[in-house]
């Protein structure tokens, strides 16, 4: 019996003292944390994609905390709601951002670009790059082994088997960059996401001269410049034989589309604009051909 | 007999198939493409625009900066464009084109065909001379040769070693060089002695070549080329890598990167380069051809020639034949050789051979799992962990692959080759050496900041 209450008691001694010296220690080597960016770290989406710069969504939240200007610290994932919800709660002023979506820029399918040569290596986009252009000759085109899909990790790309080339789902994508960084090839761009996930874009990247691209490619920019020609909003510029729509100056009127030889400017969630009918031949310009012919 | 310490496989040499045929001089083509980059460093400048005529050595191409090398008109006529070109991968270069018109040499070129052996030129002239001529090391890594043969001030070369391995299975084009052109090998060999300051010199030459071996001992004797010897080694690939060699012919090994073979003593140059370097020390003659190998066991006939760079594949691939189905064409051997996509791509420096395998012999095995039976380990002649790099790259983990020290990794291709999963191993490695080796190269470029 008397062993028994003398270890009870030991114990409980022990646990004692043992208690007053660690709440000393405590004390003494204390860390203070601002308990506000365990708060902000809630408010945002946990992905730790590292879309905004940072480590993960623990470091973004220091940040926010610990900064007093917010203005540059964007989390594309959360988007604009909880951010300024998240500037309202620390006091700042929250970081203003058009929301974006991921695009691929690439339109060369299998019917298009046919495929050349028969690859049989690792099934990696890096991999390819490092060996040579690709299966279908085109240097600058989706090699469509989806080392972006694997990259995301909102599932939001998708590998169809049948254009051999990867999809983007507007509404899952959170405009992270993960997709940019991993594509060698550097097909992805962050463009305006508008309403109704509508987008107008130039899909091919190849700088290689118009005979040089419609040998390997039906889809691809030749660089003919007509779309430049016909935007009325000088959205549209050609560099080394290949246009760029601006998606800060495009106001999604369409009018490229239809000039656009080979069909390289995409357009989605959107319908062409109806083509202009020929104007009827008048008599002067009959007259005209058949002195001509 | 000799071999290197540790690692290396046995592949079936698969030399049979063109070992016999005697070097073709074939007839110069009628338009020749010329790169501006056939070897490691900065691209040379194009020196000649669309319209220019241009006579056979003439320099077209100038290097831009010490690691780089000068290129030369292969053909006389008029340059034709200057433009970008698919290489044989199918990737953009800039080349030069050439439209032949007869076959006019620059003034300068000694054609006779008598060997000029008496070399009284200063080792700075000689190194001058191989810059001027544009030579790079022909065994396929087309590293500038003047830069290797460039002894820095604190360190001291004891032995030139000679690499007449050609262990890639398949090619043929040195050991031809050495039944054929031996009193050149030698006399180029004695030159680059002669360059670097030193009396010794082993001509490495694997046992499965023993008429090369016999004929460099028989010419060595009769014509008493002193201080050069050959050293027949036991066959392993890849004995013909420039560590390998240095560490199966002197028992040394040379430290990892960025420490040299010069810091151990030994300078390598390959039998192709030595008579490369033969040519235009003696008689003037810049690198404008070399000799290739065009080799398979499905070709109608198999052959090795002495052919002009620029060059279309395509003419090589006429003229042997290629197979019905399904064909690998190959820039090199079936180990390191490079998948040549685009056959209107030119005949390079570098290419030692041209290799067609039919689709059945090139096909990979389904890819399994990693057993971890460490195969690729044993196999790995840098004692690297091929498995764990590979996998490393895969995950990106660039850090612990440099930590791995996957920039040691020489691409010989023994662990894919060994792996009985079929493991595309050496695919991932490469990813994870080039990035790493961008890594290292921005990092010291902004501590130079």
């Amino acid at each position: 019996m008397n062993e028994l209450l003398l270890t009870v008691l030991t114990l409980s001694l022990l646990g004692a003292v043992l208690a007053v010296v660690l709440y000393f220690v405590a004390q003494k080597f204390k860390v203070y944390e601002d308990p506000r960016i365990d708060d902000v770290e809630k408010m945002l989406p946990g992905a730790n994609c590292g879309g905004c710069g940072f480590a993960g969504c623990r470091a973004m939240s220091e940040a926010l905390v610990s900064r007093d200007n917010i203005a540059s610290l964007y989390c594309p994932v959360a988007g604009g709601e909880v951010m300024t919800s998240i500037a309202n709660f620390l006091g700042k002023t929250a970081p203003e951002k058009t929301p974006q979506v991921a695009t691929m820029r690439c339109g060369g399918t299998c019917q298009k670009r046919p495929k050349v040569n028969h690859y049989d290596g690792a099934l990696s986009c890096a991999v390819v790059n490092t060996f040579y252009v690709g299966e279908s000759g085109c240097a600058f085109g989706c090699i469509g082994y989806g080392d972006c899909v694997a990259a995301c990790q909102f599932g939001a790309l998708t590998l169809n088997e049948e254009t051999g080339l990867v999809e983007v789902d507007a509404d899952k994508c959170t405009a992270c960059g993960a997709c940019v960084k991993a594509c060698p090839k550097g097909l992805f761009e962050l463009r305006k996401k508008w309403p109704k996930n509508r987008a107008i874009y130039v899909a091919c990247r190849s700088k290689n001269k118009g005979a040089v691209v419609s040998k390997v490619c039906k889809a691809g920019c030749i660089g003919c410049g007509k779309c430049a020609k016909v935007c009325p909003f000088g959205a549209i510029t050609v560099d080394n034989f290949l246009a760029y729509i601006d998606p800060e100056k495009c106001k999604l009127c369409r009018k490229c589309v239809n000039e656009c030889p080979t069909g390289a400017i995409h357009i989605e969630n959107m319908e062409r604009l109806p083509k202009e009918p020929k104007p009827a031949p008048t008599v002067e310009s009959k007259v005209e051909t058949a002195k001509n012919e | 007999m000799r071999t290197f310490p540790i690692g290396g496989i046995h592949p079936h040499d698969n030399k049979e198939w063109s070992k016999d045929k005697a070097i073709e001089i074939l007839e110069l083509p009628d338009e020749a493409k010329i790169p501006m980059i056939q070897h490691i460093g900065a691209p040379s400048n194009p020196v000649v625009k669309k319209g220019d005529k241009v006579l056979t050595g003439q320099l077209i191409g100038q290097s831009t900066g010490y690691v780089s090398a000068n290129i030369h008109a292969t053909i006389s006529g008029t340059v034709t464009a200057v433009d970008a070109y698919p290489n044989g991968q199918g990737q953009r270069r800039l080349m030069v084109v050439i439209k032949r018109e007869g076959d006019e040499w620059m003034p300068e070129i000694d054609r006779t065909p008598d060997h000029k052996r008496e070399c009284t030129l200063a080792p700075n002239e000689i190194i001058d001379k191989i810059r001027e001529a544009g030579i790079v090391g022909l065994g396929g890594a087309q590293f500038p040769t003047h830069v290797k043969l460039s002894v820095p001030n604190d360190q001291k070369a004891e032995l030139v070693i000679i690499n007449g391995v050609e262990c890639e299975p398949y090619l043929t084009s040195d050991y031809r060089n050495m039944v054929e052109r031996a009193e050149m090998i030698l006399t180029g060999t004695e030159i680059v002695m002669r360059a670097v300051g030193v009396s010794r010199a082993v001509i490495g030459v694997e046992n499965n070549k023993p008429d090369a071996i016999a004929h460099l001992r028989e010419v060595i004797a009769r014509d008493n080329y002193k201080g050069i010897e050959v050293m027949p080694l036991k066959m392993r690939y890849p004995q013909g890598g420039e560590k390998q060699l240095i560490a199966a012919v002197t028992g040394r090994q040379v430290p990892p990167p960025p420490a040299l073979p010069i810091s151990v003593g030994a300078v390598v140059c390959n039998v192709s380069t030595a008579i490369a370097i033969y040519e235009a020390v003696q008689k003037n003659k810049p690198l404008i051809e070399r000799v290739v190998s065009v080799t398979g066991k499905h070709l109608k006939s198999t052959h090795n020639y002495l052919a002009r760079f620029g060059t279309s594949a395509s003419r090589f691939f006429e003229l042997s034949g290629l197979p019905e189905g399904d064909v690998k064409l190959l820039n090199g051997g079936p180990m390191m050789g490079r998948s040549v996509v685009d056959t209107t791509a030119p005949l390079i420096k570098g290419c030692s051979g041209l290799t067609v395998l039919s689709g059945e012999e090139a096909a990979r095995g389904k890819e399994l799992s990693c057993i971890k039976c460490a195969k690729c380990v044993s196999a790995c002649p840098m004692g690297l962990e091929p498995y764990l790099l590979s996998k490393l790259a895969k995950m990106q983990k660039w850090d612990m692959a440099e930590e791995h020290n996957v920039v040691e990794c020489i691409e010989c291709g023994c662990c894919s080759y060994t792996c009985p999963s079929y493991l595309p191993l050496l695919d991932y490695i490469r990813i994870g050496k080039q990035t790493v080796m961008t890594n290292i190269r921005a990092r010291a470029a902004a501590n130079k900041k």
